[in-house]
This record gives C-alpha cells, structure tokens and sequence, in this order.
C-alpha cells in the first residue's frame, strides 16, 4: 500500500513493479484470508487430526480420559458390530447411488426426449423435495408407511387391492427398502436436471444424422446418448457414492438404525457409541475407519474412471 | 439462409429425438406410454405433500378412525397449527439465529479468501486452495468428538456458539472454491486498473471484487442456508436441552413430546417446515437449481 502511493508521488516504479507490490502486498493476504483459514483450520482441519489423536485413549469428556494404547483398533477388529455396519454401509451406499443415478438418469431422458414445452415446470416440480430437510421428509415417510396405530396410504393401496398391510419398519429387508425409495424420492430430482445438462450438451447432428439413418429411440439411447453422457454420469456416480457413504440424517430420522441394529452404517454406529455409550476413543476409531473407506473408494473410482478414458 | 439455418437450430435444440419429425395420425397414441409416465412422477412426487397437507387439517379421531387418503372435515380448523406453533417458534428462532450469522460469516470470509487465493499473487496459493478442497474427503463425524470437548470445556454448551461456530467452519470448503473459481473469470486488468488509480488491495476488494460477485453470492448464500438448515447431525451433537434445538432437531423430538403420537400438531409442524422452504423456492427455484447443480459439478 505505500507503494502505491510512492508510484503516485514519484512515477519511479514501472506498472509491473506497482502490480506485483500490491497485489503480492503480503499484508493484504493476511487480512482477507487470515479469518477463513483460521476458522476453517481451527474449526476442521485441528479436529481432524485431534480425532485421530482420540483414538489411543478411552474415555469421554465428562468421564475423563485414559491412555489406551492401540486398545481401541484392537476392539475394531473383535467389535461383532463393526462388520454389520460395515456392510450395511456400503450396501446402502451401493444401491442409493445406483438408484439415484439410475432413476435420475431416466428422468432425464423423459426430459430430453419426451417432455419440450411445459417441461421446466415439472423439472422444477421434481427438484422441490431436493430442498427439503430431511427430517421433515423422513417423518412424512414414517408416516406414510405406517402400519398402526394409523394406517398409512401406502398400506392402504395394499388392503384396497386385497393385500394385507405390512409392518414396514418390523423387518430389515422391508425398513430398508422404505429408507432406500425414501432417498430416492427425494434426490431423484437433483440427479434428473445434473444429467439433463449433460445430455443438452449432445450435439444436434449426432442426434440428426442417426435419426435420418433410422435409428430406433432405443438405438439413439444405446448407441449416442449413452456413450456420449458418460462423463456426466461418472461424475453424478462419484458426487452420490461420496454423499451416500457418509448418509445419517435420512437413516437417523426414518429407522434410528432399526429394527434392532439393521440399519445402522457406520455413522450412525459411531454416533451411538460417542454419545449413548460415552466412548470417544472407540466413536473416533469408528470415524476413521469411515474416512478411510471414503478415501478408498474415491480413490478406486478415479483410477477406474481414469482407465476408462484412457481406452474411450 | 440464414432464416432456415437459425430455424433449424432452434427446433433441434428444444425438441432432439425422432419423434418430431412424423406428425402422423397415431402420434398420440405413441406419445401414450410417454405421458402415463409424466402423470405416474407427477403422483409419486406430488401425492406425499399433498397429503401431509391434508393431514394437517385433521383431527386425532379422523388419523386413527378415518380412512388415511381420506380428505379432512373442515380446512379451517388450525388447531393443529396453533398447538405446533407454541413449540416450533422457538425452534424456528433458534435456527434462525444459528442460520443467520453463520450465512453472513460464511459469505464475507469465503468470499475474501476467494479474492486472496484467485487475485492476489503469492506463494503457496496452490496449496492452500487443495488445503480448504481437501474438507470434501472428511466425513462430519471426524471433527464432532474434539469440538464437543472445547465446547464443553470454554462453557459454550447450552448456548447457540457451538453451532455458529461450526457451521461457518463447514461451508467455508465449498464456498471458498466456488469464489476462487468465479474471480478466475474476471479479467485481471480490472483489479490491475484499480491499483493503478491508487486503490488499495483491500479497498478494490471492498469496492469492486465483492460487489462485482452479487450475484454469484446470492447463489452461494442460498445453497449454503438449505445446507445448513437442513442440517441434523452438527444440530444434533451439539444441543443439549430444549431451549436450544433448531427446526430439524425440534421436529425429531416433536412427537416424544406428549407421550402419545398427536398426528395433526405433528403434522402441522412437518407442513410449517415444508412451507417455509416452499416460499422461497417459488421465487428462488431457476437459482437453486443452478446454484446447487454447481455445487455438486465443483464438489
């Protein structure tokens, strides 16, 4: 800054030295990124590696804490629970993000081929429950599927075709299902206008061309849509998996983890054990094996992809 | 020429497909499948709020003795609405002013560091770009056990510190990456010209970068507020008696609240919700839509 003013005054420094004095001015770096960092550091980065400190003791902070060496991994690999959400944690992963991917993509498609005019407003119809929190949806599905003392919509479709009402949240297979059309339902719409842009970016000849040759809907879709939104969908596949692996409001307000532990991934699992059992050390030791399974996947997602582009 | 060429763009470019080009007298009856499908998502997206809508209206004896698609007896009883209210004020208050402030901190801080990472010329910038992307990768529950302790042990617990705090530290990732990649589409020269009239960085910053950013604010401001409106787990950890629980948490504890589940004051308080969210959104949808389908291609 007194730089700047000495070129006014004097005219000696050239516009290249003025520039790089002021916008170099180490001073006004600090002022304008000095609170973000240290928010940012202080408020995520310190945690993080404080988290991994956490997992050599036992222990909370109203108990207190002790020393418990590598105590802690070796619980992980004897913790019976561990596996179960594990599993179900990449079970869901799995499925959500197929799913979401999936249905989206078929939204998409409806878009782009079947719906021209009028179709903002139900593109901008399905992206509201994208907004909405998700307890408030989780609590409308709850409702919505229930058994008794009321007798949900859904069950009743059931008993009006005949059927026999179900207790959806009575059994894993059925409580999961809920939870996965629950997810569904309400990302559906996201996925649709992400991979509706992709597939506007298709250019118009391609689709011409195959068309004036007489290629089927079906043949256009297989042969141009689909190889040529590829990118888009890969990167749709990476956004959900990552949101996916690390999912616990949905599954926390729908089916707390239940029936019994049924549904409980990881996050779940160490929110229970950090603030219902106290145990910080083992909640943290929960929190890590998660991040390494995210870095992990991510990981493997961008070699594959990688390998991918290179052969395409 | 020109006509005809402009013509045909247009027309590919709202209607791709072969369909268009045969206008033959069964072309409904080939558009049917089409538009049983548009009906059918129409249904399943509309049915559910609708009817929580409904719901909103009836009475304890119409949930339990009633038919569940049956519509309520009268739309002007708010009864449900005024015992949801008592309690759902104070927690839309307490969401507001955790909301808030967080928003604010979040735009001004990200913002300037935007402007400090992508304008200004030091070393080291590269780094601390990856420093701030590398939050993506770190699941919420890594950071939950250490603040909960500072919290606990600086005494802000039982206040709405602990969830100002957090929150700002949590959207400054996406936002400040989204500023830094908006400030690298405006030309240098405009920053440059400033300084060259005298402008400090500082003041170019104040009054040229961020007004020249409005609008990609707005966007970021928007999609931050349902990010952390919405929010239940950092809420969740971090609330330890009524007084302070935002909407999310509130609504969770709603029903435990009398015992018995009140479906009608339970209902009225998921539709308060909804409809909040829902008025912003018919004002605001093309920019949600866009702003959040950015977030996730940068993410």
């Amino acid at each position: 800054m007194p730089a700047a003013r000495a070129a006014a005054g004097t005219g000696t420094l050239t516009k290249g030295q003025l520039m790089h004095s002021v916008l170099g001015d180490r001073r006004s770096v600090a002022i304008l990124l000095g609170p973000a960092l240290l928010v940012y550091s202080l408020g995520r980065l310190v945690p993080m590696l404080w988290s991994l400190g956490y997992t050599f003791f036992i222990g909370s902070v109203i108990s207190g804490f002790s020393w418990a060496g590598t105590a802690n991994f070796g619980k992980l690999l004897d913790d019976p629970a561990l596996p179960t959400a594990l599993w179900f944690t990449v079970k869901y992963a799995v499925v959500i993000t197929v799913g979401q991917v999936l249905v989206g993509y078929l939204l998409a498609l409806l878009y782009v081929f079947f719906l021209r005019r009028g179709g903002a407003v139900i593109r901008t119809l399905v992206f509201f429950p994208v907004i909405l929190p998700t307890v408030a949806v989780a609590l409308l599905f709850q409702k919505f599927f229930e058994y008794a003392p009321q007798t949900g919509p859904v069950n009743a479709l059931i008993e009006a075709f005949g059927g026999t009402g179900v207790d959806w949240f009575s059994t894993p297979g059925n409580a999961f299902l809920v939870v996965a059309m629950m997810d569904i339902w309400r990302s559906m719409g996201f996925y649709a206008v992400l991979l509706y842009a992709g597939l506007l970016d298709i250019p118009d000849e391609m689709m011409e061309a195959a068309a004036m040759d007489g290629a089927s809907t079906w043949r256009l879709i297989r042969s141009i849509v689909v190889p040529l939104s590829l990118p888009v969908l890969v990167s749709s596949l990476v956004f959900s998996i990552n949101g996916t692996l690390k999912a616990f409001d949905s599954i926390y307000a729908l089916t707390g983890g239940g029936p019994g532990s049924a549904t409980t991934p990881l996050t779940l699992y160490m929110y229970q054990t950090s603030f219902a059992y106290g145990d910080y050390g083992y909640g943290s030791t929960i929190a890590l094996t998660l991040t390494v399974l995210c870095l992990l996947v991510t990981v493997f997602i961008f070699r594959a992809t990688r390998r991918d582009l290179a052969q395409g | 020429m020109t006509i005809t060429s402009h013509r045909g763009k247009t027309r590919t470019a709202a209607a791709p497909g072969p369909n268009r080009r045969r206008r033959d007298p069964h072309r409904l009856l080939r558009r049917l499948p089409g538009h049983i499908c548009v009906a059918l998502l129409l249904i399943v997206v509309a049915y559910p709020l609708v009817w929580l809508f409904l719901g909103s209206f009836k009475t304890q004896d119409e949930f339990l003795n009633g038919s569940a698609t049956a519509l309520p007896e009268s739309f002007t009883n708010f009864d449900n609405y005024t015992t949801a209210w008592s309690s759902v004020a104070i927690y839309l208050r307490n969401s507001l002013l955790t909301v808030l402030p967080s928003l604010a901190l979040i735009v001004i801080l990200g913002t300037a560091a935007g402007f400090a990472l992508e304008v200004l010329v030091w070393k080291g910038r590269q780094t601390t770009l990856l420093l701030f992307l590398a939050d993506i990768m770190i699941p919420g529950q890594m950071i939950l056990l250490p603040l909960f302790t500072v919290y606990f042990q600086l005494h802000l617990t039982g206040t709405l510190w602990p969830l100002i705090i957090t929150y700002t530290a949590t959207g400054l990732s996406l936002t400040v990456f989204m500023m830094a990649t908006y400030f690298r589409a405006i030309p240098r020269g405009v920053f440059e010209a400033a300084t060259l009239d005298g402008a400090t960085i500082i003041r170019s910053f104040v009054s040229i970068g961020f007004p020249m950013m409005r609008n990609s604010v707005l966007t970021i401001a928007l999609v931050q507020f349902f990010f952390l409106w919405n929010d239940l787990l950092i809420a969740l950890t971090f609330t330890t008696d009524d007084a302070q629980r935002t909407v999310q948490v509130g609504l969770l504890n709603f029903t435990g609240q009398f015992g018995v589940v009140e479906y009608g004051p339970t209902f009225a308080a998921i539709c308060i919700n909804v409809l909040l969210i829902l008025a912003i959104y018919i004002f605001l949808n093309q920019r949600v839509m866009r702003g959040l389908a950015a977030g996730a291609v940068k993410g």
